[in-house]
């Protein structure tokens, strides 16, 4: 009989075109998203060498780095954004690729559009040039970001060579507490593994706590993957990625469909399979995770403080810290709640989903944002947008004070105008906390969606439990 | 592509660990559509001050090492963002070679997609050449990438190695995507048995 294998093994068996002498593999690719940022220089390399895209119908790509939040059909103020996206248009058209433009109604951050469409599919292989390409792994997907050279690649042949990675697997055997979701759920999994915990690895998540999230949750944690140096996450299908993919535009329909489900439903680690690396974590006592430093793995419980530099076991550590906090303007020992904020964002791929926005709402609804916050809401895509003024859920966000504007990265990276200004502090939904990541000096405190509503009521971080009802 | 064989150049010392990839090029200068024209603005922030003046001390700031093609770098170089501006960016000042004792692996597979050798030595062997580099009177180092031999100021050669399949690529200047067309019949034959097992993935995607 054949011996056990991980989900990983068999993703990765079933798209082996070739193995080299070297032992480098030609894997092949299903599925190819593109943005405007990083995909410029890849289409101007086809350009030169005279080739052309190889498969049109595995490739899609979308504008959203530079993308405006506020009204788009002014057009893009800065040229340089323009020029990128506009570029993007061109090469779309010029090499025959399907592009969901600044204005078109599927328009949204590329790693929402992808499962939104149905484009993103079970057991298949996706790559992007971008690093949280990590996403799409909550479908049992092997997705994960490359570089631009390799984009090109891909492009012309629709494979990547590369070298298979090791695989690890993360348990959370029991439920997530209350007030505690999937950003908590993998705040906490990086603070324990640390930056570079999942370096070389692809990790599998399995257990209690990752079966109950719905797959908007499921996707908040593979897209952080790549916070854990890890180069992709997956969780295995189930019926809620069957029910989620269902009649989505781009997923198989009728016969099909019942054919793709019963591949799909293989589609599971073997009893008995072995892997590289385990970790377990607990996921009883946890409480809502809240970053306090300018790494993601810099993670504390709300009901926490600010950790002693003094506390950290090596030198090295112990600067780090120090350059850390003395960027954040915090001092060690303040209760994280007494932390006041001065912006609120909730979006980018990490928590911009339509799930995110209701649990945002379900605390704002009837409350004010403090006066002093500046507070703003970016769905992750137009469609979610629209659904979510179905439910009227951008009237709850405005009412409570919140801006509510158009879909793209946004305020995650501010490649657009919208920015921390320099010195501010913000509760943020998404992904890094780097320095300069939201804006020059700009301060990021990384929550969940419910965390960042309740820390725009109150005007500082807060324990979202305390809000509920 | 170009090969990459021997190179004879200014090798500038940076004796900094973990230089990342926002470091190399900050996240301003991604909005670009072009591969070239980054060498003004490689360590942007390093390189220059606020009012755009340059800081007499870093080290591509001063002679002889504005004509460097060679770096000489601490430990981990590379890390961070993917983005393969970084080596776009160096490249384009001049820098086809850098030497240092560890590489982050997407910036590593980066550089041979760009023509450039990233040569990992031993700490020993790293310490030599970065005072070499200091040198400013003599700063030029030789890397011989069929020898595999770095050639120091004075003559002596420090040896090092390199994937097989990597060097024969920059030797022969080989593109990595031409090579995998030669086996487009295996990747035709892996599309037509996918096809058949799981034809969705070939009917349904964008319309
Ligand atoms: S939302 Fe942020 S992390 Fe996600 S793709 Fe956009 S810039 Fe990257």
């Amino acid at each position: 009989m054949a011996s056990p294998q991980t989900l990983f093994d068999k993703i990765w068996q079933s798209h082996v075109v070739d193995v080299q002498d070297d032992g480098t593999t030609i894997l092949y690719i299903d599925r190819h998203l593109l943005h405007e940022v990083l995909s410029p220089q890849a289409f101007e390399g086809l350009r030169l060498a005279g080739r052309q895209v190889r498969r049109r119908d595995a490739t899609l790509a979308v504008a959203d780095h530079n993308v405006p939040t506020t009204d788009r059909r002014q057009g893009i103020e800065d040229p340089e954004s323009r020029l990128q996206v506009e570029t993007l248009s061109i090469n779309c058209r010029e090499f025959d690729v399907p592009i969901f433009d600044m204005l078109d109604p599927r328009q949204g951050i590329v790693h929402v559009i992808g499962p939104e469409q149905g484009f993103t599919l079970p057991g298949t292989t996706v790559v992007c040039c971008d690093s949280h390409t990590a996403t799409h792994g909550a479908f049992g997907a092997l997705a994960f970001g490359i570089g631009t050279s390799e984009g090109e690649h891909v492009l012309a042949t629709q494979t990547l060579r590369t070298s298979k990675p090791k695989n690890m697997r993360v348990l959370v055997d029991d439920p997530l507490p209350p007030g505690c979701t999937g950003k908590d759920l993998i705040l906490a999994i990086i603070g324990r593994m640390g930056t570079a915990g999942g370096t070389g690895h692809i990790v599998e998540y399995v257990g209690r706590a990752f079966r109950d999230l719905s797959m908007e949750g499921r996707m908040t944690v593979s897209n952080m993957t790549i916070e854990a140096g890890a180069r992709a996450g997956l969780v295995a299908p189930d019926d809620k990625t069957f029910d989620y993919l269902k009649g989505r535009p781009m997923a198989p329909q009728g016969v099909q469909w019942d054919a793709a489900v019963a591949y799909w439903r293989t589609l599971k680690s073997d009893d008995g399979a072995v892997y590289d690396r385990e970790v377990r974590i607990d996921a009883g006592d946890i409480a809502p995770q809240v970053t306090w430093g300018t790494s993601p793995e810099d993670v504390v419980p709300i009901t926490g403080a600010v950790p002693d530099p003094q506390d950290a076991p090596t030198e090295a550590k112990r600067t780090a810290m120090r350059r850390s906090l003395d960027y954040m303007g915090l001092t060690p020992g303040t209760p994280m709640t007494d932390v006041a904020i001065d912006n609120v964002f909730i979006g980018s791929c990490t928590n911009s989903r339509i799930e995110d926005l209701r649990a945002a709402a379900d605390i704002l609804r009837g409350r004010r944002v403090a006066a002093h916050v500046d507070a703003m809401v970016s769905p992750g895509s137009s469609i979610i947008k629209q659904q979510a003024e179905a439910e009227g859920l951008d009237q709850v966000f405005i009412a409570a004070g919140f801006q509510w504007r158009e879909s793209g990265c946004s305020m995650c990276l501010g490649m657009n105008p919208d920015r921390v200004a320099p010195g501010k502090r913000c509760a943020s939904t998404s992904n890094r906390n780097f320095e300069g990541r939201q804006g020059r000096d700009a301060r990021t405190h990384l929550v969940s969606p419910a965390m960042a509503a309740a820390a725009a009521v109150t005007g500082r971080l807060t324990d979202v439990r305390q809000l509920a009802r | 592509m170009e090969k990459f064989t021997i190179l004879s150049g200014i090798a500038a010392p940076m004796d900094m660990m973990n230089i990342d990839t926002d470091q190399i090029i900050p996240k301003l200068h991604l909005r670009t559509i072009k591969r070239t024209g980054l060498g003004k603005v490689v360590f942007d922030e390093l390189r220059f001050n606020t009012d755009g003046s340059e800081k007499p001390d870093f080290v591509l700031n001063r002679e002889p090492y504005r004509r460097a093609s060679i770096l000489v770098a601490g430990d981990n170089f590379g890390c961070g963002s993917s983005r393969e501006h970084a080596p776009w960016a160096l490249l384009d000042f001049g820098i086809r070679c850098i030497i240092a004792t560890s590489f982050a692996d997407i910036f590593y597979n980066n550089c041979f997609k760009n023509c450039m050798l990233p040569v990992t030595v031993g700490k020993d062997d790293w310490r030599l050449l970065l005072n070499d580099a200091a040198d400013s009177d003599n700063p030029r180092l030789m890397v011989d990438l069929e020898a595999l031999t770095i050639t120091r100021p004075g003559g002596d050669q420090i040896a090092f190695e390199i994937d097989g399949f990597r060097r024969d690529c920059l030797l022969k200047g080989l593109d990595d995507i031409g090579l995998t067309l030669q086996r487009a019949d295996k990747i035709d034959a892996f599309e037509a048995a996918q096809s058949e097992q799981q034809p969705w993935l070939y009917t349904s995607a964008v319309q």
